[in-house]
């Protein structure tokens, strides 16, 4: 069974229909790429499994549960991790103090107020930073991170809560083409304990890092295909010809 | 390799490092035990420096227990981002609370009233809570702020026009806060009563704020539904500081009761609500100081202009313009010229050198 059951998804914002019938199978332990032209339903679908919106009709069962009227903070807690398109670190907590709240959001409010997990989370708070090159920058604010290292501080934060999908939502927007390699070499390592939903623009990024790809056209599911299959698409190369 | 990203992989850009140097000096720049330091020693000093002067000693008590209200505020605005306007509601129902257990069933023990008090303050702010707080959706500011204020509002009405509860005169000579046998008048006592309360609360209060439960409220005031994505139950979170905020309220209400020896309608209502935020704002939010140099200041500010004979008629005019100045030219209040943002907000983590 797959990790990720979407069955005829919709969502409508008034009158504009932003998913119409979405169906995708994500199976556990690949990086399943959603690409598609702007407005084809992208964000709003990862924001919809995320739980930022709620389908209109549909299912969406991840890891057995269905998860369609489950809000944010109960679909956190079962293993899904959203990284947000436009980055959203808390920019007047340092870099240290972003990572620390994603790792210790599981601890108890008693183990929380008596600070009992500050000392054992340092290790795996640092570790992170370390990957995410961001150590040296651990105690400036958040907010004074450049744009790329804010949205390393946003997948490290996504990571910390050591989810079974993480969803990421354009994670290379505004880096240069060298932070947008050094972001594929950080996801790399990720695969062996996570699967990953990544929404992108930049189509030779995906097609390095992604094994699967589901291309999205006006809230529909244009096509779907190990990233061969797709690149072979008739259907995609007329779409991303006429309309990309 | 990337070259200008940040310091880990090459040099950083000139604006990021300035701003990151600043950052850093402002990190390292402690001011606030300081300042807690010297507002201790004057407290210590305040009845024995004014040991002549017992209306001055009972001023200060009364700054004192209205500082309690002032960080029951500062706790749902300044650490938690709940903007109440209903404070007064918790201080005025736990202040009525003890009066009528004193009138009724002559009873006015420390150990039996003020938790009671308190249990007073921490249900009913529960209750509020509960209705304003832990709905389906997330509620607005907006919605909570006025949710409070008509709490509020709708409770002074209320206990306007009870007879039980002596109406729109309130509750009058009070029975006198006992331990043992012994009864708390206004004077010195009651000074280091209130003041011994007042630093267990403020030191419950700072040590919540420097916890890792600190940090979610932190980062809950910042980016609510940020924290829910990180599988936070961000409402059950403010729930549960607007409690604890209504349970301090309930124990400055308490004392206020015994030490003014009435306590009326206005006690609870949006006057006394919107002056807590003001104590609040004006001191400097989200310091738990601030909120009492804000208390003491607007106090001793309106004994002192009442005081004087060439304005007595318009003081509250007078100290209206003086805090709407000092609000709409110094919005993080009188400590914001002091302390940095990094030191009001905190810092959780290990930081190098810097402690």
């Amino acid at each position: 069974m797959a990790l990720l059951q979407i069955r005829g998804v919709c969502k409508t914002f008034r009158t504009l229909r932003a998913l119409d019938g979405v169906d995708i199978d994500v199976e556990a332990g690949t990086f399943h790429g959603l690409i598609g032209p702007n407005g084809s339903g992208k964000s709003t679908l990862l924001k919809a499994i995320a739980g930022a919106h709620f389908a209109d009709t549909g299912t969406i069962v991840f890891d057995g549960h269905d998860i369609t009227r489950v809000t944010p903070y109960e679909r956190a807690r079962a293993g899904l991790s959203l990284k947000f398109q436009i980055t959203a670190v808390l920019s007047e907590l340092s870099v240290y103090d972003n990572v620390l709240l994603a790792t210790q959001s599981s601890e108890s409010l008693t183990r929380l107020l008596l600070s009992s997990s500050r000392r054992a989370l340092d290790g795996e708070v640092s570790g992170l930073l370390e990957r995410f090159r961001l150590i040296d920058r651990a105690d400036d604010l958040a907010g004074e991170l450049s744009h790329g290292e804010q949205q390393w501080l946003e997948i490290a934060m996504a990571l910390a809560l050591k989810p079974k999908l993480l969803l990421l939502d354009e994670p290379t927007g505004g880096m240069s083409p060298e932070e947008r390699h050094v972001t594929g070499k950080l996801l790399e390592p990720i695969k062996a304990h996570c699967t990953l939903i990544i929404v992108e623009h930049d189509l030779h990024f995906i097609r390095d890092i992604c094994d699967q790809l589901t291309v999205l056209d006006q809230g529909k599911v244009l096509d779907q295909g190990d990233v061969e299959a797709i690149q072979r698409s008739t259907k995609v190369q007329q779409v991303f010809t006429t309309r990309v | 390799m990337l070259t200008d990203a940040g310091p880990g992989l090459g040099a950083a850009p000139a604006r990021t490092r300035i701003a990151r140097q600043a950052g850093r000096s402002q990190a390292f720049r402690r001011v606030l035990p300081f300042v807690e330091a010297a507002a201790l020693v004057v407290a210590l000093a305040v009845p024995i420096v004014l040991s002549e002067r017992t209306d001055l000693v009972t001023l200060a008590t009364n700054v004192l227990i209205l500082s309690l209200l002032a960080i029951s505020f500062d706790l749902c605005w300044g650490l938690s981002g709940i903007m109440s306007f209903g404070q007064a509601l918790f201080f005025g129902v736990a202040g009525y609370a003890i009066a009528l257990v004193g009138r009724d069933l002559e009873f006015s023990q420390l150990w039996g009233t003020l938790p009671l008090a308190m249990l007073v303050g921490l249900l009913l702010a529960g209750l509020f809570a509960a209705f304003l707080l832990l709905g389906r959706k997330p509620p607005t500011s907006i919605f909570v702020a006025l949710g409070t204020l008509t709490g509020s509002y709708a409770a002074e009405r209320l206990v306007s026009g009870w007879q039980y509860v002596g109406a729109g005169n309130g509750l009058s000579s009070v029975k006198l806060l006992q331990f043992g046998s012994y009864e708390f008048v206004e004077g010195a006592a009651f000074y280091f009563l209130a003041l011994a309360l007042l630093l267990l609360v403020y030191a419950g209060a700072r040590f919540l704020k420097r916890s890792q439960l600190g940090l979610v409220l932190a980062g809950m005031r910042q980016n609510e539904e940020r924290l829910a994505f990180f599988g936070y139950r961000v409402q059950l979170f403010k729930a549960l500081v607007f409690s604890l905020a209504g349970m301090v309220a309930g124990l400055g209400g308490a004392l206020y009761s015994y030490h003014q020896g009435f306590i009326g309608p206005g006690n609870m209502g949006p006057g006394l609500s919107t002056t807590a935020v003001l104590y609040c704002l004006l001191g400097g939010s989200g310091t738990l100081i601030g909120p009492v140099i804000g208390t003491v200041t607007v106090e001793v500010l309106s004994y002192v202009l009442s005081d004087i004979d060439a304005i007595k008629q318009f003081w509250p005019v007078i100290l209206g313009l003086v805090l709407l100045t000092v609000v709409m030219f110094q919005p993080k209040g009188i400590l914001g010229m002091l302390v940095s943002d990094r030191e009001r907000i905190g810092s959780y983590g290990r930081r190098r050198g810097g402690r």
